[in-house]
């Protein structure tokens, strides 16, 4: 390869045109735009206590059977934040509660996926497969395969070191993470990269890394060397900074992991939710007036036992919390076929009995948000035919 | 010298080390690894982690001039049996020595193999360092429980995981109270599931094995009393009746009656569960031979494991005995750690810059004991090989090769690769601008990511 053949690759690559020509794509794919939707998912690993995020203070079995994690209610000295009358957010949730008050948030309670596993690894599998079973590539990846490329970046953008399952399939994504050591040369990084040019499963990966942090370093400017940049919510903003480029990616993808709350609960889910509430601001101030155009949705791959056990923190259970938010969101509610705490009510005398499909809230995004056509959808969500998407979720 | 020279140290070791020859008969090489357990390295105990973890929150607590504390009543526990408590906290020295040493002793393995099969079992009993209680006892799990079984029985390896102080605290069977035991006092405290489950999903059965919520349950009462005495002697292990559920319990349809020798009766008895030889054999084929194993090599796995009753160095030699764990070379994509440790030994990196390693782990996002979840690091190329980890390891491949000081760029090339390396690959060495840039495009090639 000579330098000169390389410089206007390289050049290329880092516009991300490479794939356009690699692929053979006509002008029609730069014609062709992917709308100014914002779509961002954050994943929140070990499973969150939606009874614990989201109480529902008016269900008079609540402190009955939960007494040691029962916040006291709003107004009361350390209370909960008000949303409406029934149910309470955690006092760490100002951002959130802000955003509730400006009908930014939408709150979706006893919710869960379709699958009945306390298995964290088998639960988080399918809940971004997107199936009753672990699939090979993950439902977001599938849907935005009809959502053309902008002109600098792909469509989909993996934010952290490692692409989620939720986001790994067929659709090629970006990704980013900001770096910590020292760095090559341009001239040496094309060198490795012609010598991953031939691998069949590298060499795209290759290609792939080098084009993302060509994107992201225009953007964003040279990397912070902070010890703390791996910090959800600077990650949030940059995902933020990233998606408010015109030319940049549409939806993202970002995990939070410690919310496996065992032991302890009130002490050690503070951190995890501080982190998750200020992310949500970085990540709104970060977007800008793409904010208006933008919906999150945060999921987890299943709630927690109804009652304490034996160390102030809860078990693996069944039904949660998800949070939708953003501009584009019809919020300042909270939606919940409420199924109640009573013996007979929990799902086998022990977790909060999910009456609604996250699936169903999926799709309703996917296709009223992101525009995405019916085949992109299902293909997102296989054999789930008998769900119909989620109306009433964004704002007309 | 056979091809399968240069992949035994490869595929089962670390990567040979600049200087090494490769072995001449790496089937006995591999063997003799196995057979001769050699000289145990030193190591912290579980004891030595409490005691120093303890002694930390002594003197963070004194030095913080904090009037609530226990900590006059640890001191005195700590110096009523003989314990001197140093100056300053002893931890973030111990941390420093205990990360090094894991990484200085694999920089210069004599048993290469023997501690690719101890971290295969570290990672499939994961603890973490996460917090004052498990700063620094995820060090000692590998010295008290793992090494001393790596080749003898899976039964005996599970039992000592999971009644050591960092497997009980990490995933808190340490707090967890039979219901009606006297230690619950009327309802205060009770069972915590969190072992129990790992137990079944995660170290035996795996969720293929079919057991209940019900089983968790009973499983979680059967190992309540196994406890860590972490602010009192013996600062390690105790059976602590009082929290143990009374009555018997019935796991998988077995009955186990209550009392002392109940935990270590159910998990043989899960150690000897079909279902766990299977699932060992996936994992340990998956590790050794491909991402989506040969249905026929873990047969063969899984009936050594069957006949032996679970002989883990029987189904190591098993393991060398598989024509499909030599075929193809460098199929296998390296985690960070074995992309790491192989770089390391084949730039030469002397023991005293094992920092090198130990940065490195943190720079390519897999710490040393700081896996995020119980179930440890993924095994799979789609977990490792992503775009932005790309970027990492090259960029690390470019460090390590300026702060190594390579001067034998030959003898780094013939470790690390030798035959194994692509022409293009030689040619683009022979072609860089320095000895620096040459030694990152070795360690950056697409071959050497492979093991």
């Amino acid at each position: 390869m000579s330098h000169a053949s390389f410089s206007l690759g390289r050049r290329s690559l880092l516009l991300g045109l490479g794939t356009a020509l690699v692929l053979g794509r006509t002008r029609a794919a730069f014609a062709q735009l992917p709308g100014e939707r914002r779509f961002v998912v954050i994943l929140q690993r070990g499973a969150m206590d939606g009874l614990y995020a989201v109480q529902p203070y008016a269900d008079p079995v609540l402190r009955e059977i939960r007494a040691p994690l029962a916040l006291p209610e709003p107004g009361q000295e350390g209370g909960l934040l008000d949303l409406g009358g029934r149910f309470g957010l955690h006092p760490d949730f100002a951002n959130l509660h802000a955003m509730y008050a400006a009908d930014e948030a939408l709150l979706l309670h006893a919710i869960a996926g379709p699958y009945r596993s306390r298995s964290h690894f088998d639960a988080q599998d399918m809940l971004e497969s997107g199936a009753d079973q672990r699939l090979s590539s993950g439902w977001l990846n599938r849907a935005i395969s009809a959502l053309p490329n902008p002109a600098e970046a792909r469509a989909g953008l993996a934010v952290g070191t490692n692409v989620p399952l939720l986001m790994r399939g067929p659709t090629p994504v970006g990704a980013w993470f900001p770096p910590g050591v020292e760095h090559p040369s341009p001239d040496l990084y094309a060198r490795l990269a012609a010598l991953h040019a031939g691998d069949p499963k590298l060499g795209p990966v290759f290609e792939e890394g080098l084009r993302a942090r060509g994107f992201a370093t225009s953007t964003l400017g040279e990397p912070s060397r902070e010890r703390d940049r791996a910090q959800f919510p600077r990650l949030a903003a940059a995902a933020g900074r990233l998606l408010a480029e015109a030319a940049g990616p549409r939806v993202a993808v970002l995990e939070l992991g410690g919310w496996d709350t065992h032991v302890n609960q009130a002490n050690n889910i503070r951190g995890p939710l501080r982190a998750l509430d200020a992310g949500l601001a970085e990540l709104k101030a970060a977007l800008g007036a793409d904010w208006a155009r933008t919906a999150v949705l945060v999921i987890t791959e299943f709630g927690r036992t109804a009652r304490a056990n034996g160390n102030a923190g809860t078990d693996h259970g069944t039904a949660g919390v998800a949070l939708l938010l953003g501009g584009a969101v019809r919020g300042g509610r909270v939606v919940a076929d409420w199924p109640g705490l009573g013996r007979d009510a929990l799902l086998e005398n022990r977790d909060l009995r999910p009456t609604a499909d996250l699936r169903a809230v999926a799709k309703g995004l996917l296709a009223g948000h992101l525009g995405l056509p019916a085949p992109a959808v299902a293909q997102a969500f296989p054999g789930s035919e008998a769900v119909a998407p989620m109306g009433g979720l964004l704002r007309g | 010298m056979s091809i399968r020279s240069h992949i035994a140290p490869i595929r089962f070791g670390l990567g040979l080390r600049l200087g090494e020859s490769p072995p001449e008969a790496p089937e006995a090489w591999l063997a003799a690894q196995i057979r001769e357990p050699g000289a145990s390295p030193p190591g912290l105990t579980a004891k030595e982690a409490v005691i120093a973890q303890l002694s930390h929150l002594v003197l963070r607590d004194e030095a913080a001039g904090i009037a609530q504390t226990r900590a006059p009543q640890y001191r005195a526990a700590l110096e009523g049996n003989g314990i001197v408590l140093p100056d300053s906290t002893p931890l973030p020295g111990l941390i420093r020595r205990e990360t090094t040493a894991w990484a200085a002793r694999r920089l210069t393995s004599p048993q290469p193999f023997r501690d690719r099969l101890v971290d295969f079992w570290s990672n499939h009993f994961t603890t973490a360092r996460r917090g004052a209680a498990m700063a620094i006892l995820p060090a000692a799990l590998e010295h008290d429980a793992i090494r001393p079984h790596v080749t003898g029985r899976f039964a005996d390896m599970l039992v000592a995981v999971t009644r050591h102080p960092a497997m009980l605290i990490y995933l808190n069977n340490n707090i967890s109270v039979g219901p009606n035991s006297r230690a619950a006092r009327g309802g205060r405290f009770g069972l915590n599931e969190n072992l129990a489950r790992e137990v079944l999903e995660l170290h035996t059965l795996s969720p293929a094995g079919g057991y209940t919520q019900g089983d968790v349950q009973e499983l979680a009462k059967i190992l309540t009393g196994w406890r860590v005495a972490t602010d009192r002697p013996p600062f390690d292990f105790q059976w602590q009746p009082a929290a143990h559920e009374p009555g018997p319990k019935f796991l998988l349809g077995r009955r186990f009656e209550e009392g002392e020798g109940s935990q270590e009766a159910a998990l043989r008895f899960l150690a000897a569960q079909p279902a766990t030889w299977r699932f060992l054999a996936v994992k340990l084929a998956r590790h050794f031979v491909a991402d989506a194993p040969p249905p026929e090599a873990v047969r063969a796995l899984e009936k050594v494991l069957r006949e032996t009753d679970g002989d883990l160095g029987a189904v190591a030699l098993a393991l060398v005995a598989l024509p499909q764990a030599w075929e193809p070379p460098l199929s296998k994509f390296r985690a960070p750690q074995d992309f790491v440790l192989a770089a390391c030994r084949a730039l030469g990196v002397m023991e005293q810059r094992a920092d090198l390693v130990v940065n490195g782990l943190f720079a390519m996002n897999q710490p040393l004991w700081m896996a995020p979840q119980p179930n440890g690091w993924p095994d799979i190329a789609e977990a490792w090989a992503t775009p932005e980890a790309m970027m990492r390891r090259v960029d690390w491949a470019y460090t390590v090769a300026g702060r190594a000081g390579v001067t034998d760029l030959p003898g780094a090339a013939a470790a690390a690769l030798g035959p194994l390396a692509r022409a293009e690959t030689v040619s683009a060495m022979r072609g860089a601008g320095s000895l620096r840039d040459a030694a990152t495009l070795l360690i950056g090639s697409p071959e050497f990511m492979h093991r």
